[in-house]
């Protein structure tokens, strides 16, 4: 008998089809009320840094080079106090077959689902990993359809979204449009259940774990070429796989670096909402996920995510859509290398954090990512202006409002990132972990994962506690 | 008229209005969550006749069809005089302007 397919049929054998779609049993790693064993989950694969840097050599994923932005870095020192003025550096994560770090993701993915016998690969992402994962399975012999949410009720699609499915069906693959909404994942797991193909998550052990190589990199490249580790490496943070995979990477490395989430403020603007899905300028890279993320990393397509920014992050800095656009423009312009706009959200935050360092230190940003049409700061200047979003130079730090206005910095001057504020996500993510299991009164067992998922302390996390049971 | 064998695009409804999650935003739960695929006609059709595709990975899908050999036109956008300015400031301030 063919099964129901029907929207709560479907979901409700989420667990059933997840597990059959993944090979992993997270069930395994179930280790209290609150706690799982995260390190055991990320080892349980067993794939080694020194696996993983041989699976990404195949396909010619990773090793990419560091760029020195000299000119970026002169314009910086022109606004920062004498003495000060970091190096600025790039990963230039854009020379990666699929143009964008996700490669990395996407390689070990890949290569788990064949080693396992899947005859083809599914992901859920509107983003650079759909690219990612077709191109990859166009290497690897695997057949690839990537789901993504793409346009509105009026059938608009972001101009950025579009070319990421050009990009997919380039490599060979099918993609499924659908419109704005959580629903998708409804569709993906009824594909998914059709098929039978392996879920190359985002947020699968190996996927984060493929992210490992780019921080142990960026440590091992500033060590061979200046002599030191760099004082910052800045992370655009959307799901928490970049900063998750290259903090690990880096204390792999015993690299002492501060990793430094950044995201472009969306503030006010509803993912899930129809009408605003266009009213946004960047599809990804933003709080909008960012946020929503840090504060509870298991809401996404796997029931327990290996992206667990708030592990790793002391620091999370937004920036406006404005400053992302300006320094994307001066990328090109100063430095001769075209690249994003999304992925240079960390490098408007270095831009402006190097300003904080002295001179004789590095920052780096952990990525760039392949630019083409619709996905340039053009196109996606020109959709917001006939979204009828205003462009205007002026201070973005004070006159920002997400989905009513670009704010162009009137000078380089006004890039400036804002510091989140980390206690009120870590007492977030608190307690929507409590009340997720229903659990009001942790033991110190609880209270001790807590702290680590956190890096709060334990009187931070009672505290917390305490008052969520007022 | 499409012939079967064609490369086409089609719509559908995947879950109407009615259907959609709870908790979504009130806009969202208005319209209904909408479908495109593109795929090889499986017989001849007019564009609006309700027809099935077989796609890239070889799925059969089914839908309305909207439109017969699919193509992009996403592009570098229209100008934008910003970015023209922008390239002037960032002159001015790193390398002094045309001094």
């Amino acid at each position: 008998m063919a099964l129901a397919k029907d929207y709560a049929s479907v979901m409700g054998r989420n667990n059933e089809i997840m597990k059959k779609a993944l090979g992993l049993d997270y069930e395994e790693f179930e280790s209290g009320r609150l706690r799982f064993d995260y390190e055991e989950l990320m080892t349980s694969t067993g794939y080694t840094l020194e696996e993983i840097q041989r699976i990404q050599a195949l396909t010619g994923v990773g090793n990419t080079p560091i760029l020195e932005l000299r000119n970026l870095t002169a314009l910086a020192r022109k606004y920062a106090k004498p003495g000060y003025g970091a190096t600025i550096l790039a990963k230039d994560e854009a020379s990666n077959p699929s143009g964008s770090f996700k490669a990395r993701r996407a390689a070990c993915a890949v290569a788990h689902a064949k080693k396992l016998g899947y005859k083809g690969v599914m992901a859920a992402t509107s983003g650079n990993y759909g690219a990612a994962v077709a191109s990859q399975a166009a290497m690897q012999g695997l057949k690839c359809i990537i789901v993504q949410e793409c346009f509105d009720s009026k059938g608009i699609g972001q101009p950025e979204i579009i070319e990421k499915a050009r990009r997919c069906e380039a490599y060979g693959a099918e993609v499924v449009q659908l419109s704005v909404g959580p629903e998708l994942f409804y569709s993906f797991l009824s594909i998914l259940e059709d098929t039978g193909y392996f879920n190359a998550s985002l947020y699968s052990p190996f996927g984060i774990a493929g992210v490992e190589t780019l921080g142990y990199e960026i440590a091992q490249q500033c060590r061979a070429r200046y002599g030191k580790d760099p004082a910052m490496v800045v992370c655009t943070s959307a799901g928490g796989g970049m900063v998750t995979g290259t903090a690990r990477g880096l204390i792999k490395a015993g690299a002492k670096s501060q990793c430094v989430g950044a995201s472009i403020d969306l503030t006010g603007l509803h993912m899930a909402s129809d009408t605003q899905f266009n009213l946004k300028s960047c599809t990804t890279g933003h709080t909008g996920f960012g946020v929503p993320y840090a504060v509870d990393p298991d809401h996404s397509d796997v029931p327990r995510s290996a992206a667990r920014p708030l592990r790793y992050l002391e620091r999370y800095v937004t920036v406006t859509q404005g400053d992302v656009m300006y320094i994307t423009e001066a990328l090109a312009n100063l430095e001769g290398v075209e690249r994003g706009p999304a992925g240079n959200t960390a490098l408007a935050a270095a831009f402006a954090l190097a300003q904080e360092l002295p001179v004789d230190e590095y920052i780096i940003t952990s990525e760039t990512e392949y630019t083409g049409a619709g996905k340039h700061l053009q196109p996606q200047l020109d959709f917001a202006r006939d979204n009828g979003i205003e462009i205007f130079f002026g201070d973005p730090g004070t006159e920002d409002k997400p989905g009513t206005n670009i704010v162009l910095p009137k000078s380089p001057a006004y890039i400036k990132t804002k510091d989140m504020d980390m206690d009120r996500l870590r007492a977030s993510f608190i307690r929507r972990a409590c009340r997720k299991r229903d659990i009001m009164n942790p033991c110190d067992d609880d209270i001790k994962f807590l702290m680590e998922e956190t890096l709060a302390s334990e009187e931070f996390v009672r505290g917390v506690i305490a008052e969520m049971n007022k | 008229m499409a012939k079967k064998g064609d490369w086409v695009r089609i719509h559908r409804v995947v879950l109407d209005a009615a259907g959609r999650a709870p908790g979504v935003p009130e806009d969202t739960a208005k319209v209904p969550l909408e479908m495109w695929v593109k795929g090889e006609l499986k017989a001849d059709a007019q564009i609006g006749d309700e027809v099935e595709v077989i796609t890239a990975t070889g799925r059969t899908e089914y839908g309305e069809l909207i439109e017969v050999h699919p193509y992009y036109t996403h592009s570098y956008g229209k100008f934008v005089p910003e970015l023209i300015e922008i390239d002037k400031q960032l002159r001015e301030e790193l390398f002094g302007g045309g001094k």
